[in-house]
């Protein structure tokens, strides 16, 4: 019998009375609860330096005094952050022998994805017994990426063998004291990525973490650091398309770009973490904050198409700082049945003749809620600042909500922005055309849903795009009845 | 081919259509025409197997199988084509790709592979050129920001591509241009075989001009209560639908 969490919680605080509160760091999982020895028992287990834990626990004690933000326009029951274990190392074990065990629905959404049976296997934890392609794949593409220069490992082994880069850029451009979130995540994060682009190299392929051998299961404090050097370029690509059918309530990440002058980064998403059930039950709270600096002529694109998670809350942003420097966002956002997602981005304009454009599509069917939420703020010294907005909804059905919240701060007279939104509903005479032409219902939801998100779809690397599309399909089944 | 018997029709509890008898073979060319309201776009819509419709009575016979509690989408599949007098937009879908979408799931439903590139290609080259389409025009997003001209065309364009067995063209000539006219049923009549159908559903005579009827109806107040050979056409477009009014009346 699988456990939810919540009953595994259940058992550990019952044991907790049994057994009396320690701190035992050489057991696997810390006990629930959260410290200033947890922080450290964190710190500990990673073989971190001294800096390293010092910067945690300075996190810690902002977090302490923080309070959770109540301006995002989702409810939910806040999770009680005593009532969490903080770490639990890796799992070496698989957790099935053979996929005859695996959720049979599971098995169909990896089918229809079109993901290998290796890799079915291993996504669904499921004990390996032949040598992976990705495995090998993983190696020459680390020796193509060592002779570039390029440092491309987990964050864990970063601080252990980059300290100098880390301790650098580390919480320079999302400080512990960002927010809530932000600050939990700098006191207890796990582990996550790391990526350095020397100067003047171009990355010769997608990064992705899906070809990161030690990458055993996404953390729920995960922490992601790329900094690109300057006249540098690379793409990343954060998160697998698979299902991964997580089961920690809570995710907090944190994501810091650097593009140095004349650097470029291309950052893609795609989130389909589990949305809760048909009534609303389960499913993960992502609370994410994402930023990106830029120097002078350096460019940051997020691209993310969002179909997961019960609640979302993430606003990946740019800081144009320096002059002609450019920050893009371009945004799907699914929410189907009971999922609530507050999602959009900040385009902070410091520089000179900096430009921004924004373009967000919200889809809601069922029951959810859809938001967007973006602020373009304009400073004083930003001459000839320049902002394209676009925000388009769709919404299906009638008992579902799409939401937009523009900010728009500006304090230089020379600042341009536009602003455009809509919001459209897919008609019953679409459909009908569609169904005379042969086209069934499902196929033509998926039909006109890609055509709304064709223009973000576009600005995905291909193989990506083709398994977002699938994944629009999949999460929208049966959302009209 | 197709065979319709007393069918009753309405919509929110209004009877539109009130015994309708219809029957079309292979090879043949109805017109049906009538006045305003009379419920001609109803008939299409309920051939078609729109569910905002209900048939309260009656059945329709499709190749000799009862398709009254069929989806719209297994009527399509058999070979019942509906040109639309309002075709919809589908903004980010060009026409190239919705076609494709439309022939693949056609083949699915039989069973058979989804048409390979060249194949779709060379077809799509073929037909574009009997309805003298731009290229350009293929790339487009399904109907948006279209002239009526236009929209009537793609229309055609998907029959020309789907090639049904029955093709129902509702209004075609409304928002038609005497060029475009002359095209769309150039590629009409091009279409038309010996084992293929066409109704073509009209308020005007102009049309069958150039599509030449063998059956004319006309449908008064959801009752069809004329029928002749293509001369009938003639006649309504001289006198109007007046006497017919008061025909029926007496």
């Amino acid at each position: 019998m699988a456990y939810t969490e919540e009953e595994l919680k259940k058992e550990l605080e019952t044991k907790e009375y049994e057994y009396g509160f320690y701190t035992d760091i050489e057991s696997d999982t810390l006990p629930i609860g959260l410290n200033e020895d947890i922080v450290r028992a964190i710190s500990k287990k990673k073989n971190e330096p001294q800096w390293m834990t010092d910067w945690r626990l300075e996190a810690f004690s902002h977090w302490k005094q923080m309070e959770e933000p109540e301006w995002a326009n989702v409810t939910y029951k806040k999770p009680d952050f005593q009532a969490i274990s903080y770490y639990s190392a890796p799992v070496s074990k698989p957790k099935y022998d053979s996929l005859d065990e695996v959720d049979p629905e599971l098995l169909d959404t990896f089918k229809r994805l079109g993901i290998s049976l290796d890799e079915q296997k291993k996504l669904a934890g499921v004990a390996v017994d032949v040598v992976m392609d990705s495995v090998s794949v993983a190696t020459s593409f680390k020796k193509t990426l060592g002779e570039k220069g390029i440092i491309f490992c987990s964050i864990s082994e970063a601080i252990q063998n980059h300290p100098e880069l880390v301790k650098k850029y580390l919480g320079t451009v999302v400080p512990q004291k960002d927010n809530f979130y932000a600050a939990l995540n700098s006191a207890v994060f796990s582990d996550g990525s790391f990526c350095y682009i020397p100067k003047g190299v171009r990355c010769p392929m997608e990064l992705s973490t899906y070809f990161r051998i030690n990458q055993a299961g996404t953390g729920q404090f995960e922490r992601t650091l790329v900094i690109a050097d300057e006249s540098s370029y690379v793409s990343y690509l954060e998160g697998c398309t698979a299902p991964t059918r997580d089961e920690n309530q809570l995710h907090a990440a944190v994501v810091e770009l650097i593009a140095m002058d004349d650097a470029e980064i291309k950052y893609s998403t795609v989130q389909n973490w589990f949305p809760g059930d048909k009534e609303g039950k389960g499913g993960v709270f992502n609370f994410v904050t994402k930023r990106g600096l830029c120097e002078n002529r350096a460019k940051i694109s997020w691209t993310q198409v969002e179909t997961g998670s019960a609640v979302t809350w993430k606003y990946p942003s740019c800081v144009l700082k320096g002059d002609n420097s450019v920050g893009e966002f371009y945004s799907i956002a699914v929410t189907n049945n009971y999922q609530q997602a507050d999602t959009g981005t900040k385009m902070i304009h410091l520089g000179k003749n900096t430009k921004s454009t924004i373009i967000s599509k919200g889809i809601s069917a069922g029951r959810s809620q859809n938001s967007y939420r973006g602020l373009v703020q304009v400073h004083g010294r930003a001459e000839n600042a320049r902002n394209f907005s676009q925000c388009d909804s769709l919404l299906m059905g009638n008992q579902c909500g799409a939401h937009t919240f523009p900010y728009i701060e500006t304090k230089n007279k020379t600042a341009q922005i536009e602003h455009e939104a809509t919001t459209s509903k897919i008609g019953e005479d679409q459909i009908f055309y569609c169904n005379q032409r042969g086209i069934d219902t499902e196929k033509a939801i998926a039909l006109i849903v890609n055509g709304f998100s064709k223009e973000v779809l576009n600005k995905l690397p291909m193989e990506f795009a083709v398994e977002a599309q699938k994944l629009l399909e999949i999460s929208l089944e049966g959302s009209v009845g | 081919m197709l065979r319709i018997e007393n069918l009753h029709a309405s919509v929110e509890d209004k009877e539109i259509l009130k015994g309708i008898n219809l029957d079309v073979k292979p090879g043949e060319i109805h017109a049906i025409m009538g006045p305003n309201g009379s419920g001609k776009s109803t008939l299409s819509s309920v051939i078609a197997g729109n569910e905002d419709f209900e048939v309260t009575k009656g059945n329709i016979e499709f190749l000799g199988e009862d398709i009254g509690e069929l989806a719209p989408e297994d009527r399509a599949h058999k070979g019942l084509f509906l040109s639309f007098q309002y075709p919809v937009e589908i903004p980010g879908v060009s026409v190239t790709n919705f076609i494709k979408t439309a022939i693949n799931e056609t083949r699915r439903a039989k069973g058979l592979e989804d048409m390979p590139a060249n194949e779709m290609l060379k077809m799509i080259r073929e037909k574009s050129e009997l309805l003298e389409i731009d290229r350009k025009f293929l790339s487009r997003s399904l109907n948006e920001g279209f002239s009526g001209g236009e929209k009537k065309r793609n229309e055609i364009f998907q029959m020309a591509m789907l090639e049904p067995k029955l093709a129902i063209l509702d209004e075609t000539d409304s928002g038609l241009d005497i060029d475009a006219l002359r095209i769309v049923a150039n590629g009409v009549n091009k279409l038309k075989s010996k084992d293929n159908a066409v109704v073509v559903i009209t308020h005007y005579q102009r049309l069958l001009e150039y599509i030449v009827p063998d059956f004319v109806h006309v449908l008064l107040n959801g009752r069809i209560v004329k029928s002749g050979g293509k001369e009938l056409a003639f006649e309504l477009e001289e006198k109007g639908y007046d006497w017919i009014k008061q025909e029926v009346e007496v």
